[in-house]
């Protein structure tokens, strides 16, 4: 499944650092963002547009992530030659992200009560 | 007891709407209204602009903002804080001035609070970029030099009795901040309570992204009403917890979901949030709905401040100059990429010098990067961008895009073209007495 399916995520800018969030729906879901949402993954995802280090904080108690990724945004919003100066549309391509299905996982139901 | 203080955000940005915080003042039983305007470049525009017109340089919709809410606040009691004085916040508080007189509204105290310009104390003193380590005079044709104030000289208008404060360059949640401190008495060494009150200014300086803004993704998130967003209001109680809701019957919603969005944005260590009044501490933040548009914050902390202050600076770095096109139809791709080859090869046979060029297909790779696997698109939009040292090599850019109307690939469509100033910002560590807040009053 997507990783849209499970959390939900939004970008942040400062100079030439992008953050992005990423949250559970469900904290019973946060562990399966641990697992397949590492570093490495979200970097290899960013091919072509991140090309510093991608740094992961945990915030279990929110069921949260948070990945700041360096040398991310062409130089900053301000220099930038990119359409997207901020990198904003950064988190909706990150929701594109595999994570494999899971015998006795409860899908989460698409909808926002 | 003290009671709790509500406090509004009635704008995330400079161009934000204006409605939601007329509908704060007036149903919001709000005692503050916060304006939140001013991006990190906004400063450098804003001093450009005032070298140009010594009256000009405050935020340019400052009159029409004042003009929506500031009768209503001054007949309610509402106390108005916003930092939309840019890089004028003297002209700023005399037009404010103004525009009370000219609506008959009297006995308002305005206070203008500067002393964040340091560009003077940069002459001599050679600053390492936070950036790059390079040193500041690397850095050619620097325009503003702003250093991030606390809320200090807020919380000092604040008990002068000012109805109005606008204030240059502060950190965003210092605003928010500021009257949390003022009502409650918190001690400026109570690193805890900082870090509760920063929480909460970080959770509203950008007004509707935490009441459903900036959130719908249906069918998975979805927010009604968002034509007319509610802007949030903080319900902060003596000891820094608080609740985040907005307005009755206004549009968008306040949930767990919302806020964690927010408490995240531009965050990086979230236990290391520097500002110029704490090092707060996010990571044991809890978010609980505990009710319809009624989320309650809890576990801010904060440890204390650092010994310096940031500064951003401002510097001209040439010019941008872009162009797009689009292509349709059966082999758009083709096309597309055709044109972006055409236009390659003029910018190099007419020796357009470029300190970096960029070459996209909007709908293919302009936000992803280089496409991994290409679908076939119905259309496709060229852009190409270029960063030069002088305004003329910029518009050649578009230039070549546009030629391709003519001398292209078949079929081209919807030519634009700009040209604009990059005036991009860099930032520097200074020690704290280097700059010097100062308040100015205004009586009406």
């Amino acid at each position: 499944m997507k990783l849209r399916e499970l959390a939900h995520s939004r970008t942040g800018d400062k100079g030439d650092i992008s953050n992005i969030s990423l949250i559970a729906f469900e904290p019973e879901h946060y562990a399966l963002l641990e697992k397949y949402v590492t570093p490495e993954r979200v970097r290899q995802h960013f091919t072509g547009i991140v090309y510093g280090q991608v740094t992961r904080y945990t915030l279990p108690a929110l069921g949260a992530l948070n990945f700041v990724m360096e040398r991310a945004l062409g130089g900053g919003v301000t220099r930038t030659l990119a359409l997207d100066a901020h990198g904003k549309c950064l988190s909706s391509s990150l929701m594109a992200l595999d994570i494999p299905e899971l015998d006795g996982l409860c899908k989460p139901a698409a909808g926002d009560a | 007891m003290k009671k709790a203080v509500r406090i509004g955000s009635g704008a995330g940005y400079s161009g934000d709407r204006i409605e939601p915080a007329l509908e704060l003042a007036e149903k919001g039983n709000i005692q503050y209204l916060v304006f939140e305007c001013l991006a990190e470049r906004t400063i450098a525009l804003a001093q450009q602009a005032k070298l140009k017109d010594p009256e000009k340089g405050y935020d340019p919709l400052l009159v029409d903002r004042m003009e929506a809410v500031l009768r209503v606040c001054r007949e309610k009691g509402i106390r108005i804080i916003t930092n939309m004085g840019a890089a004028n916040p003297i002209a700023g508080a005399n037009k404010i001035a103004e525009v009370a007189r000219a609506r008959g509204i009297e006995g308002l105290k305005i206070a203008a609070i500067t002393g964040d310009d340091v560009l003077e104390h940069l002459k001599g003193v050679d600053f390492p970029l936070m950036e790059t380590g390079a040193p500041v005079s690397s850095l050619k044709n620097i325009v503003s030099a702003n250093a991030y104030l606390g809320a200090s000289p807020i919380v000092a208008a604040l008990k002068e009795n000012a109805d109005v404060i606008i204030t240059g360059r502060v950190a965003d949640p210092a605003l928010f901040l500021a009257p949390l401190i003022h009502e409650f008495g918190w001690s400026m060494e109570d690193w805890d309570l900082l870090g509760k009150g920063t929480v909460v200014g970080h959770l509203l300086e950008c007004a509707g992204q935490i009441t459903g803004g900036y959130f719908a993704d249906p069918p998975v998130k979805n927010v009604a009403g968002l034509a007319r967003l509610g802007f949030p209001i903080a319900e902060v109680s003596p000891d820094g917890s608080a609740i985040i809701t907005k307005a009755e019957n206004s549009g968008g919603k306040v949930t767990a979901r919302t806020c964690k969005e927010q408490l995240l944005y531009e965050i990086h260590d979230p236990s290391r949030y520097l500002t110029p009044d704490v090092v707060a501490d996010f990571s044991a933040v809890t978010i609980t709905e505990i009710g319809p548009d009624r989320v309650q914050i809890n576990g801010g902390r904060g440890r204390p401040k650092t010994d310096t202050l940031k500064v951003s600076v401002g510097h001209v770095e040439g010019h941008i100059g872009e162009g797009q096109i689009s292509y349709a139809g059966p082999g758009a791709l083709e096309r597309g990429q055709l044109a972006l080859d055409i236009v390659r090869e003029r910018l190099s046979l007419a020796g357009v010098r470029t300190q970096e060029l960029r070459f996209d297909l909007i709908g293919l790779d302009a936000i992803h990067g280089p496409a991994r696997s290409m679908g076939v698109p119905r259309e496709v939009r060229v852009r190409v961008a270029g960063r030069t040292d002088t305004a003329k090599e910029a518009a050649r850019i578009g230039n070549e895009v546009e030629t391709l109307y003519t001398n292209g690939p078949a079929g081209g469509g919807g030519a634009t073209k700009a040209t604009r100033e990059v005036v991009a910002v860099a930032s520097i560590l200074i020690s704290r007495d280097t700059a010097t807040p100062k308040i100015h009053y205004l009586g009406v």
